[in-house]
């Protein structure tokens, strides 16, 4: 029992029906793997002991009652920006410190409604604003594969607890890359669906029109499972969509079964863009991602020339759009309702301002006053309306390339993990988002895959892209690649600890 | 109706005896309108007045972190029926904006709004200005658009000693603001401008429009000017809560901008108070400090487009609006101008009004008008209630017409059955009229041989009248009536009882 946290979904599925172990004893498991193990990684900053104990004792309760349900009894974590009744819900800030929701996300009902139990929450950058997860006032996250290292961002916890075996997947969101690059940077396969696809309601907002949550596994079928009961429309959300959810992990399984034993990828063409190659690429990411392909393409499928918009124009655009959105979207945080107030505040400008400027870090408060400059009188249309018709160019650019291919791979971040202490200045650290902000500008769905390691042995990222819906074909394209290699099968170094 | 689409603003004509010691006013109106839906625009909290603080807030409308909007379609129809009302453009693509601003009764630090593309555009209404006065006239108000938006909720500064209490029962309430041209060049015009609008909105049962609530705000712009020069520098008057007060603030607006610019100095721009009890407008803030509100796009909202079938159904579905009602009434019923005036203030006093001309027949519209505005009104008015609480229906009040017009019923005698129906007897049903003049006798006497009867009974009784009419004394005939009536308790038919004594007296 003792190697639990190896096992995949499917495997953790069929052990509990089977009742090899129960959900009590999987649950204890995975705890106990965080009490003694977490103080290194820090991806939780909420564990919920006590719910998931009373979780798992009614997942058992129900299984004994005949309950067969696929989630039932699993256990996961959230990303700490989706509101959980009961719990505290941080957004990685100070400002919601004491923010103890009313009130459960609709995807946080959902998944609970399906039967996986909730170990806690997740440690993230401040308002999911960065790319290696050290605005979080909650402290840094270590990266598993190399403590030193940071794991990503923002869904920084989430990939460090799934890939230091603290639970077996996760819930992230993903608003410029928050899901996929922390992915590549923990060797785990996570997935940003199409915009619209998963209700938005209860996650609390970063720059709504980009924000999408998802989810973060050791392989796309993880992956599947826990994307099912997230997916689907949402009447209190205008921006999710009415469409029929596929089933998943069905889906992929009937992929793998129909496709051809030597050339399962024939008849695929994967979209390959220049712009995805370019200066500041490092050289061995470089090289396991076209390795990757390589082997995509020894598989059968065939590569293509694609053109995409120039990622630095991709750069800009998200940088006038998201924090212009932000910026707004952070205005209920104000010190008047909930959440951190200053202490005796002299009047009403100084509760807001203080307020707000004791309560919210440093990247935050940049990016509030670089959206309130893009949306001030005399710059809106200079800014903000030309950042909107670029946006609209962007996602013609990848409706053309989809005319010529069915999926386009690049790497996902152009690095793998740097170090903790890089203390990279903004500019250098919003370029790590260069190849994964494009997809969210234009609503479509990613996958981030393990394509490698680096020889200092840090994992390395494949990004496949989707045409909007495509969500099914990305898991699928992303599975039967893992059934043919195993880079998604090694494990973190804190993963390999047992306690 | 006259095909003027275009609104009046430019090339209005100066009215010489509206101006103001040679100053030409120029006013223009924003009203913020509740739109009646049972619940709000973006949440599905309660819309009622006056419930315990915070009580119909929910998660949505306190704004907490993760909570999104989702736009009640009930106000779509709402808002088109307005449009429609006041011969508008409509917006068939409909974007909601944020208006970016801080207060703690703002729980969002946003508002949602209609910037680029409200649901109503460019429109007009016909009003009469000095309604029923000798200097009366009609003239059209342009409005620039309508669009729909949350209403904030209330910081309240009484209720803790030292604090600003807030009051998030009203955020989120669904309004829609109407933004007029400024065409208006007097407090009176301003007031029919109001009151029509008013008129239409409570009309088209798509608001409550109760000012004393807040359901119905105005806030004017005032400016003056020399006629033929550009608009002078506005001020705006807020939270004008009742028509009278509108009005007054108005009026002293104008005389205290006059002051100033007599005096040599300038308007400045800013936002004033009217204090109803010193009858003086005060400045509550300039536009100095005005703030960048930094408008755009709610992406938390999808643009709502509305098919033009849609507008077919609610076009085919509106009620005849209260210009063309009036109209008809006078031109094809025959009334006044008084009369078709009163009985169209409100739509239910029209529908009232038609319904019992349903039954009697429009050949007695005047007959019918007059019971209405003089007996029942008069009632009501008294009792503080309006023709919806009529415990007098329809078909009971036509009930009581067809026996004044079948002769069953004296003039004196229909009224006595109209207390009784006022007062609740002779059940619900439509014969109640009937029920009652069964109950207390209250037939009138038509039969010629039993009033000629009592007619000789009278003479008999009282030949010193007789004497004195014979003796040219027109008065003592009238006497004679009044004695015949008595006897016969009040039932027999005036015009035969006078007919009847004439043909005996010779």
């Amino acid at each position: 029992m003792s190697d639990l946290h190896h096992l995949s979904i499917a495997k953790l599925v069929d052990g509990l029906q089977n009742q090899h172990f129960s959900s009590v004893e999987l649950t204890d498991h995975f705890l106990k793997r965080i009490n003694t193990l977490d103080k290194k990684v820090n991806s939780f900053i909420t564990i919920d002991e006590e719910g998931a104990r009373q979780a798992a004792q009614q997942a058992d309760d129900r299984r004994s009652a005949g309950d067969n349900s696929v989630l039932l009894g699993l256990p996961m974590a959230h990303k700490d920006l989706f509101c959980t009744k009961g719990l505290l819900t941080t957004s990685g800030s100070k400002i919601l410190h004491s923010f103890g929701s009313p009130y459960d996300a609709t995807i946080v009902s959902n998944i609970r409604e399906a039967g996986a139990v909730c170990l806690g929450k997740l440690n993230m950058d401040e308002f999911a604003m960065g790319s290696d997860n050290e605005s979080s006032y909650y402290g840094a996250v270590h990266n598993p594969w190399d403590l030193s290292r940071v794991p990503g961002g923002s869904s920084g916890g989430s990939a460090a607890a799934v890939a230091a075996g603290f639970v077996p997947f996760a819930t992230g969101s993903d608003t410029g890359g928050s899901i996929r690059q922390p992915a590549s940077f923990c060797g785990l396969t996570g997935i940003k669906p199409t915009y619209g696809r998963v209700s938005r309601f209860g996650m609390i907002a970063y720059a709504s029109s980009l924000d999408q949550a998802g989810t973060f596994g050791r392989s796309a079928q993880d992956c599947a499972y826990l994307l099912q009961p997230m997916a689907g429309h949402d009447a209190r959300d205008a921006t999710s969509i009415k469409r029929d959810v596929p089933d998943y992990v069905a889906d992929l399984q009937s992929a793998a079964a129909q496709a051809d034993a030597d050339k399962p990828f024939a008849g695929l063409r994967i979209g390959v863009a220049k712009e995805y190659f370019g200066k500041g690429l490092d050289a061995e990411v470089d090289a396991n991602v076209r390795a990757a392909l390589k082997q995509y393409e020894e598989l059968g499928a065939t590569i293509v020339e694609v053109n995409i918009t120039d990622p630095e124009i991709t750069l800009a655009t998200y940088y006038m759009l998201a924090p212009a959105e932000a910026s707004s979207n952070l205005s209920r945080f104000d010190g008047v309702r909930f959440g951190y107030r200053c202490e005796d505040p002299k009047d009403l400008a100084d509760l807001y301002t203080r307020s707000r400027s004791e309560g919210f870090g440093v990247e935050v408060q940049r990016r509030i006053l670089m959206g309130t400059y893009a949306l001030s009188a005399g710059y809106f249309d200079a800014y903000y309306t030309k950042a909107q018709k670029v946006r609209r160019l962007i996602l013609q650019d990848f409706k053309n390339a989809f005319e010529k291919c069915d999926v386009i791979a690049s790497p996902t971040a152009p690095t793998a993990a740097y170090k903790l202490d890089a203390a990279l200045d903004p500019v250098t650290m919003y370029l790590g988002d260069v190849y994964t902000i494009g997809v969210n500008l234009a609503g479509l769905p990613a996958i981030s895959m393990p394509a490698g390691f680096t020889e200092s042995g840090l994992p390395i990222g494949l990004q496949l892209i989707g045409n909007h819906w495509d969500d099914s074909k990305l898991l699928s394209t992303a599975h039967i690649f893992q059934q043919h290699t195993d880079h998604h099968t090694k494990l973190s170094a804190t993963a390999q600890e047992s306690i | 109706m006259t095909a003027i689409t275009e609104s009046n603003t430019t090339h209005q004509p100066i009215r010489k005896e509206l101006l103001i010691d040679g100053y030409e006013v120029v006013i223009g109106i924003e009203i913020h309108c509740q739109l009646n839906t049972d619940s709000k625009i973006f949440s599905s909290s309660p819309t009622k007045f006056g419930n315990e603080p915070n009580t119909q807030a929910n998660i949505v409308d306190l704004g907490l972190p993760g909570v999104l909007p989702v736009l009640n379609e009930g106000l779509i129809e709402r808002a088109l029926k307005f449009g429609i009302g006041v011969n508008a453009e409509l917006g068939l693509l409909n974007t909601f904006d944020r208006k970016n601003y801080f207060y703690p009764d703002l729980p969002k630090g946003y508002q949602i709004t209609q910037m680029e593309n409200p649901i109503v555009g460019k429109g007009y209404i016909d009003v009469i200005v000095n309604e029923g006065q000798k200097n009366e006239y009609a003239k059209r108000i342009g409005i620039t658009r309508g669009h729909l938006e949350e209403d904030a909720g209330k910081s309240v500064h009484d209720a803790v000693p030292g604090m600003t209490g807030v009051d998030l029962n009203r955020a989120g309430t669904p309004l829609i603001e109407i933004v007029s041209e400024p065409d208006m060049r007097s407090a009176s015009e301003a007031v029919a401008y109001i009151k029509a609008i008013h008129q239409l909105v409570t009309w088209l049962d798509i608001s409550d429009a109760i000012m004393a609530e807040g359901s119905f705000r105005c806030d004017c712009n005032v400016s003056v000017r020399q006629p033929g020069e550009e608009f002078g520098t506005r001020t705006e008057l807020k939270n004008l809560n009742s028509f009278r007060n509108i009005e007054n603030a108005i009026k002293r607006e104008i005389e205290r901008q006059i002051d100033i610019i007599e005096d040599g100095g300038k308007v400045v721009q800013a936002t004033m108070l009217y204090d109803p009890e010193a009858d003086e407008t005060r400045i509550m803030r300039t536009k100095e400090d005005a703030d960048d509100y930094r408008y755009f796009p709610d992406p938390d909202l999808l643009p709502v487009r509305i098919e033009q079938e849609t507008v077919d159904a609610i076009r085919a579905s509106m009620p005849e609006l209260p210009v063309v009602r009036r109209e008809r009434f006078s031109t094809e019923l025959g009334l006044s101008e008084y009369d078709a005036r009163i009985l169209t203030d409100s739509r239910e006093l029209a529908d009232y009004f038609e319904s019992v001309l349903a039954t009697v027949g429009t050949e007695h519209a005047k007959l019918a008008a007059n019971w209405i505005m003089g007996d029942l009104l008069g009632a009501l008015n008294k009792d503080d209630k309006t023709i919806t609480d009529s415990p007098i229906s329809e078909v009971q009040l036509a009930g009581l017409l067809k026996r004044l017009n079948d002769n069953t019923l004296s003039g004196k005698l229909a009224k006595q059955v109209f207390t009784a129906l006022y007062d609740g007897e002779g059940g619900n049903e439509a014969d109640a009229a009937d029920k009652i003049i069964e109950a207390k006798g209250l037939k009138q006497e038509t039969d010629t041989g039993a009033i000629k009867a009592i007619v000789e009974e009278v003479i008999a009784n009282n030949q010193a009248m007789v004497d004195e009419y014979k003796g040219g004394k027109e008065k003592a005939f009238n006497g004679l009536v009044g004695q015949v009536m008595k006897a016969s308790r009040g039932k027999a038919n005036p015009q035969q009882v006078n007919q009847i004594l004439k043909e005996i007296l010779g």
